[in-house]
């Protein structure tokens, strides 16, 4: 393997290890500050505990978020040198805002941790949660500006192969940034509320029947399905850009070759790499038109247009079904779950519901992964789209293979240790234990 | 003031206040484990907990914001330095991963794990040896340009007496201030035997500190003679580290005014490092890249600049909150909260 396939492997390794910490690290402090002021404002103090677990949790997987991004910005310099010498003047803005925006939440992290019981009215204690959420949430934006950035360059003119005239707000401000931002906000705190209800629906399923727990699952289901709805809707308008601004990338993730009218949209099924055949896909007459441009005999454009070389591959057509496939899961659980707590003849807590539940965890982190891996490979060969060619971009080191089998090993500690760490700290404190020392009864 | 100047002496600052506060912290992990060995452990693991624990995030900040300052200011540096510093590089950010998360799990997971306990210790001490290497980087020599081809020459770079002494001053400057530091906070949680221990650490790693120093400063009399001389006509900021030296000795060997002489250490690293920063002008990588040459365009810069400053009015005020909940409130360093 080149430097070049040894880069690239290594930052995929990077970010999807990063990512998933990163998404618990931006979503969860939502969930913290509403149990807290929950359970203030009802004086309930099963939210207030929920708050307090929660927490706790979080900081172990924030601190894996933490060195893991640590690793992915120093590896940006070490891995593409080439890249941040020739795009560095222009990302280095959101790079540096999103800095701030950690400095911010980490000096709060710091504070809410060690200040329980240290303020008389608990609402202090509460409003420290605030910049806790604006700093993740800050830095989720201004990491997705760079990408989006790298998706949609703009900001600036080419002169003699450097990038003069740079305009910091333009690139900031580019095409992609909003409908990326708002998705991985929206994914981020979607992905918590299913993890969170997953832990809960875990202990009622090995038995424990807390009303704790049922609070849990109500309160995340709630929110859930307001995020699975504003999620699949920013994805639909995700899909209007991407209509609009890089075509090519919708089209390989459809398997749309030529350009034309009444396209269908195509679900499933395997391509022939040689004919471009589909078999045994569903094929939804015009419903790709209709999604693209609101018009079932809009055109869309095919791969055809583009060269060939410039083709991203196009096996992005399953991780972009998969993705929208457990889109639509995460909506339909909560659905019904609150349908069922509706119906007095149902048990909403059933054993398969609560599978339903639990399974709704780890399908939402797959979808994160296989979002992010439908971009990023959707973008492919560009590291910045027309400008930039990843194979340009690459370190010359030829070194590259053993750091890769460094960091592999680093991850892999890494993944072990906090899920061992994590699942020992709620072991040996069981809810309803933690319940009885603070002498929280019911 | 020109863009180049104003980013420069920012990302100084920055890294002159990770130098301290690393400190404290990775010569605190050293001391944890040393003092498990020694079962002196009870006296001083309380003390590094209740004060590393909130702030072991904002330690991890300063670094990132110096290096993607670094990138802003100076695009080019990412380029020179990221091509050559590809293996060491990893080897630090895997010892900083390490050490970062095993601090959390041990201090919020399981507590008192010896094996979390001796990587914590032990990447205390590699971490700043590896991260201060670049220093040595920067003196020139060691980054090699063939065509469009940089990399580091090895074999230069571990026999050159120039930088075991950096790494060597690097190593026990980290045990001096943070012993310092430690030693101050036992006197605000007016825990005496920890004090006295922390006290008769200070007192011997000041030795080779100051001998350490003074050796990496005629190495790099013999390898940088321009960086040399530079440092030379500012005798008056060397003079001025060594003359807080003193003070601080003074007051530890007396045993009191402990805050004071753990500031007198801060001003004494801060004139030393400014010299060497200042002799350093105009390189940041001595022959390849000087500081004007790489500067970002101004538009960039002006952007940075007024991100800084906005940043800057937001981040101090939360910085003096943390200061008072946990250093300057005596009942929470004594644990009563």
């Amino acid at each position: 393997m080149s430097a070049l396939d040894w880069s690239r492997g290594l930052t995929e390794m990077t970010l999807a290890f990063h990512i998933l910490f990163a998404t618990v690290g931006v979503g969860i402090p939502l969930f913290i500050s509403i149990a807290e002021w929950i359970g203030i404002r009802k004086k309930d103090p099963h939210y207030t505990l929920m708050a307090r677990r929660w927490t706790r949790g979080f900081v172990i997987t924030v601190a894996v978020g933490v060195v893991t991004g640590t690793c992915i910005g120093l590896q940006l310099s070490l891995l593409w040198p080439e890249f941040m010498r020739f795009a560095g003047n222009v990302v280095s803005l959101p790079l540096f805002l999103e800095t701030f925006a950690f400095f911010f939440e980490a000096i709060f992290l710091g504070i809410y941790l060690y200040t329980w019981n240290r303020f008389s009215n608990p609402y202090v204690h509460w409003l420290l949660t605030l910049p806790i959420i604006i700093g993740s949430s800050a830095s989720a934006l201004f990491i997705t500006m760079v990408n989006a950035f790298m998706n949609t360059p703009q900001g600036f003119t080419l002169e003699n192969g450097k990038l003069t005239n740079l305009d910091p707000l333009a690139a900031m401000f580019n095409p992609a940034t909003p409908s990326k931002v708002a998705h991985v906000l929206s994914s981020a705190y979607l992905t918590s509320a299913f993890l969170l209800s997953m832990i809960a629906s875990f202990s009622m399923l090995r038995g424990r029947n807390h009303e704790y727990y049922k609070k849990s699952i109500r309160l995340n289901m709630l929110i859930g399905l307001i995020l699975a709805v504003a999620t699949i809707w920013i994805g639909d308008v995700s899909a209007q850009f991407l209509v609009e601004k890089q075509p090519e990338k919708l089209a390989a993730a459809e398997w749309h070759f030529e350009t034309g009218n009444r396209a269908s949209l195509i679900v499933g099924g395997r391509l022939d790499p040689v004919t471009k055949e589909i078999t045994g896909a569903i094929k939804i007459p015009w419903a790709l038109s209709l999604l693209a441009t609101r018009d079932p005999n809009g055109t869309v454009i095919g791969l055809n247009e583009f060269p060939k070389d410039e083709w991203p591959p196009l096996y992005v057509h399953y991780l972009f079904d998969a993705m929208v496939g457990i889109g639509f899961y995460l909506l339909a659980i909560p659905v019904l779950f609150l349908i069922m707590t509706r119906m007095k003849r149902w048990n909403a807590f059933n054993r398969w519901m609560l599978g339903a539940i639990l399974a709704g965890g780890p399908f939402s982190l797959l979808a994160i992964e296989l979002g992010w891996f439908y971009a990023e490979v959707g973008r492919q060969p560009w590291i910045l789209r027309g400008y930039m060619r990843v194979s340009d971009a690459a370190t010359t080191n030829p070194n590259v293979g053993v750091t890769f089998w460094l960091f592999a090993a680093l991850y892999l500690l890494l993944g072990i240790v906090c899920l061992l760490v994590l699942s020992r700290l709620f072991r040996n404190k069981s809810a309803e234990l933690e319940l009885e020392e603070r002498r929280i009864i019911l | 003031m020109s863009y180049h100047l104003i980013g420069i002496s920012v990302l100084w600052l920055f890294l002159y206040g990770y130098l301290i506060i690393a400190s404290i912290d990775f010569g605190a992990g050293f001391f944890a484990f040393y003092a498990r060995l020694t079962k002196q452990d009870p006296l001083i693991n309380r003390l590094i907990s209740r004060y590393l624990s909130p702030v072991w995030e904002i330690t991890n900040v300063f670094f990132v914001f110096f290096y993607i300052g670094m990138i802003g200011f100076f695009p080019d540096t990412a380029y020179y330095y990221g091509s050559a510093l590809l293996v060491p590089g990893s080897v630090a950010i895997v010892l900083l991963a390490i050490r970062g998360s095993f601090y959390a799990f041990e201090n919020y997971g399981s507590k008192n794990n010896i094996v979390y306990l001796f990587l914590y210790g032990a990447s205390g001490l590699l971490i700043p040896a590896s991260l201060s290497v670049t220093l040595a980087l920067s003196e020139g020599g060691f980054i090699l340009k063939q065509d469009q081809t940089v990399s580091l020459d090895y074999w230069a770079l571990f026999t050159n007496p120039l930088s075991w002494s950096i790494v060597g001053l690097a190593i026990v400057s980290v045990l001096f201030i943070s012993a310092c530091f430690l030693a101050f906070y036992a006197t605000r949680a007016e825990d005496h035997a920890a004090l006295k221990l922390m006290r008769t650490y200070a007192l011997f790693w000041s030795t080779p500190t100051i001998i350490i120093a003074l050796t990496a400063f005629i190495y790099l009399g013999q390898h940088n003679e321009r960086h040399y001389q530079n440092m030379m006509d500012l005798w008056w900021l060397l003079a001025l580290s060594i003359a807080f030296f003193m003070i601080a000795m003074w007051l530890l060997y007396r045993g009191r005014r402990y805050g004071l002489a753990f500031v007198c250490i801060m001003l004494q690293f801060f004139c030393a490092f400014f010299a060497y920063g200042i002799g350093q002008y105009p390189y940041i990588l001595d022959p390849y890249i000087t500081i004007q040459s790489s500067v970002t365009s101004s538009s960039m810069g002006f952007a940075l600049v007024v991100v800084f400053i906005g940043g800057m009015c937001l981040l101090i005020p939360s910085l003096i909150l943390v200061f008072k909940l946990f250093l300057f409130d005596a009942d929470y360093v004594k644990g009563k909260k």
